[in-house]
């Protein structure tokens, strides 16, 4: 019984802080709609998983777990909304509410949209030129002493350079500013995929080769049937390195010079000291990475299906 | 019972019983010495001689670091002599083949590659996938792994994860299969189960089998020779016949009198017995 509780307190917050949206009038002038909007969401979604968890299980469980920090999340919405649009605490324009910040977004939704699209092209070309080319030459590095005598130390000293620093090199060889963007976040992707996997290849256990070998397997078939197989998982911890760096490489190149794009957005709302606008980039930015980041997984779990259960 | 002695220097004389079936492994004064981290040079196998005959069951017994493994590696070609030579099919041992297979003391299947994967890969390595893919359910039967062939690897016990191992090598057909301690990391009983497995396979293929192992009543169970090595520097000391029809009964007068004959001659050797045969 004691958890039903925290259930409760899953969703109660949401319910108070639209409650307490409607009853205080704001001390500025603002479109409260889009709030309340999410406000109402998440009470419903929060009230039907509460609703689910009625028959027990799993499923209960996971939001008994959960239960304390969404509720936590709700107090924080109606603790800010009170303190900025509600009362002007907090001072204006450096820390809008959520209520103006939903607004916001609301408001410009088509402009997100392009941009997230700007910088998911861009984040899309860069990351996988990167992590493509990252992993070729991870492999061939990892796979051939003659590839690894010369360019893994190359490899080391390039790859510690924050690929920002090139953006007067770039600039030079690349045409124009997307590609010059490609190609910055693409190096900051390649360096720590292709050193992951060329020492994930030089990791593998060397009985494996010799079995292979013993069986009857060409240098060739080795390089595919074991070598690169065997390296995928760091593979995949490299791609989830680089996702990071990436990201902030894209952020910062669109900030200096592109035409459009989230981090370009930022640098226009800033200019207009609007930074309800900031702050909502900001949200979208961070929704939008977090799919980035899930989808890979995704892609790793069904490449890795063979480990399931073999690590923790 | 033939009871005789063979001298360090003359070559090995057949299996019992003493057909003269040709050699199909031979080696001919075998040194090979390692250096160890401070560039000392350790001797791990000295002059050492020894031929196996087709469809012989020759285990190596010796204390640790006696060059147990040293020996089966060179066979294989996985490595090469300081001096000597290797001789497979009258051929000298120049790199690995599928004709001499290969089981690690670790079971080491590709964890990436479902058992079935695991047991075709030979065939597919080679190339003749295509015409022997009926093979593979055949001997993930006779490894008693059907229901398994979509398992990976860590899914599997240690003793299933071996009897995969062993027909994973078994598939291409090798004349001489090399089994380094693979029954080592293995419980009493799923360890007899396997030595079942082992000569099962043995006698239905007529593989000449090389085996290293630690446990005198395994060696003494399902060879035709025990090969007993002693250390520093690593040398066989004798080899004894087995002379004793298959199946083997393990409480046998006969049995427990050849196992009280390799524990002495090992004793002889100066060696400590191994701790698994005081039970
Ligand atoms: N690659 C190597 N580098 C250096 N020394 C080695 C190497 N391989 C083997 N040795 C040494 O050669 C000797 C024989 O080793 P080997 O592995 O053949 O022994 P073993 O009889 O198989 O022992 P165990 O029963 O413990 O497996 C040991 O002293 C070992 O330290
Ligand atoms: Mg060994």
């Amino acid at each position: 019984m004691k958890h039903s509780y925290w259930r409760l307190f899953a969703v109660l917050p949401y319910a108070a802080a639209l409650a307490s949206n409607i009853l205080i009038p704001p001390v500025i002038e603002i479109d409260e709609l889009p709030f309340r909007g999410l406000l109402a969401a998440l009470t419903a979604y929060f009230g039907t998983r509460g609703l689910l968890a009625l028959r027990g299980g799993p499923y209960a469980e996971a939001l008994d777990r959960g239960a304390r920090f969404y509720g936590a999340v709700g107090v924080v919405f109606m603790v800010w909304d009170v303190l900025s649009s509600k009362t002007g605490v907090l001072p204006l324009p450096f820390f809008p509410g959520p209520a103006q910040i939903m607004e916001v977004m609301f408001r410009e939704r088509s402009a997100h949209a392009v941009n997230c699209l700007y910088s998911l092209r861009l984040f899309a070309a860069g990351f996988a030129a990167g992590s493509l080319f990252g992993s070729v030459s991870g492999i061939l590095i990892g796979w051939s002493d003659r590839w690894h005598y010369w360019l893994f130390p190359i490899m080391k000293v390039v790859g510690v350079i924050p690929a920002i620093a090139l953006v007067p090199l770039v600039l030079i060889v690349m045409p124009d500013t997307f590609s010059t963007a490609v190609a910055l976040v693409a190096i900051s992707a390649w360096f720590p995929v292709a050193f992951t996997t060329a020492r994930g290849i030089r990791s593998i256990d060397r009985t494996y080769f010799e079995a292979a070998r013993i069986l009857g397997a060409s240098d060739f078939y080795m390089l595919r049937k074991i070598a690169i197989p065997g390296a995928v998982p760091a593979i995949f911890t490299g791609i989830s390195t680089a996702t990071g760096i990436a990201f902030s490489t894209l952020v910062v190149s669109e900030m200096i010079g592109a035409r459009g794009g989230l981090g370009y957005y930022i640098n226009l709302a800033m200019g207009w000291m609007n930074y309800a606008s900031v702050y909502a980039a900001i949200v979208i930015m961070a929704i939008l990475f977090i799919s980035v980041l899930t989808a890979i997984n995704g892609i790793k779990n069904r490449l890795l299906a063979w480990q399931k259960g073999l690590i923790k | 019972m033939i009871d005789y002695d063979e001298t360090k220097t003359d070559l090995p004389v057949g299996a019992f019983p003493a057909v003269a079936l040709p050699v199909v492994v031979e080696v001919k004064n075998v040194t090979r010495e390692f250096r160890d981290d401070r560039g000392n040079g350790i001797v791990a196998l000295d002059n050492v001689s020894l031929s196996v005959r087709q469809g012989e069951f020759v285990s190596l017994i010796g204390p640790s670091g006696c060059g147990k493994t040293s020996l089966l590696r060179l066979i294989a070609g996985l490595d090469e002599p300081q001096s000597g030579e290797i001789l497979a099919d009258g051929e000298p041992v120049t790199g690995t083949s599928h004709e001499r297979g290969y089981v690690f003391q670790q079971a080491n299947l590709f964890p990436w590659k479902t058992v079935e994967e695991n047991v075709a890969f030979g065939l597919k390595a080679r190339g003749v996938y295509a015409q022997r893919r009926s093979d593979v359910a055949e001997y993930l039967e006779m490894a008693g792994l059907k229901g398994f062939e979509r398992a990976y690897p860590h899914q599997i016990s240690g003793g299933m994860a071996q009897r995969a191992a062993l027909v994973r090598s078994l598939i291409n057909r090798p004349k001489a299969l090399l089994l380094d301690e693979p029954m080592g990391a293995l419980d009493s009983f799923t360890r007899m189960d396997l030595q079942e497995k082992l000569l099962e396979l043995w006698q239905s293929f007529g593989t000449t089998m090389i085996l290293v192992t630690h446990d005198i009543d395994e060696a003494v169970y399902l060879s035709d020779r025990v090969v007993i090595m002693t250390p520093r520097p690593g040398r066989i000391s004798e080899i004894i016949d087995i002379a004793s029809p298959f199946p083997r009964n393990r409480s046998s007068a006969i049995f427990v009198e050849l196992r009280n004959r390799v524990l002495e001659k090992f004793h002889l050797a100066g060696a400590e017995p191994p701790v698994e045969y005081i039970i």
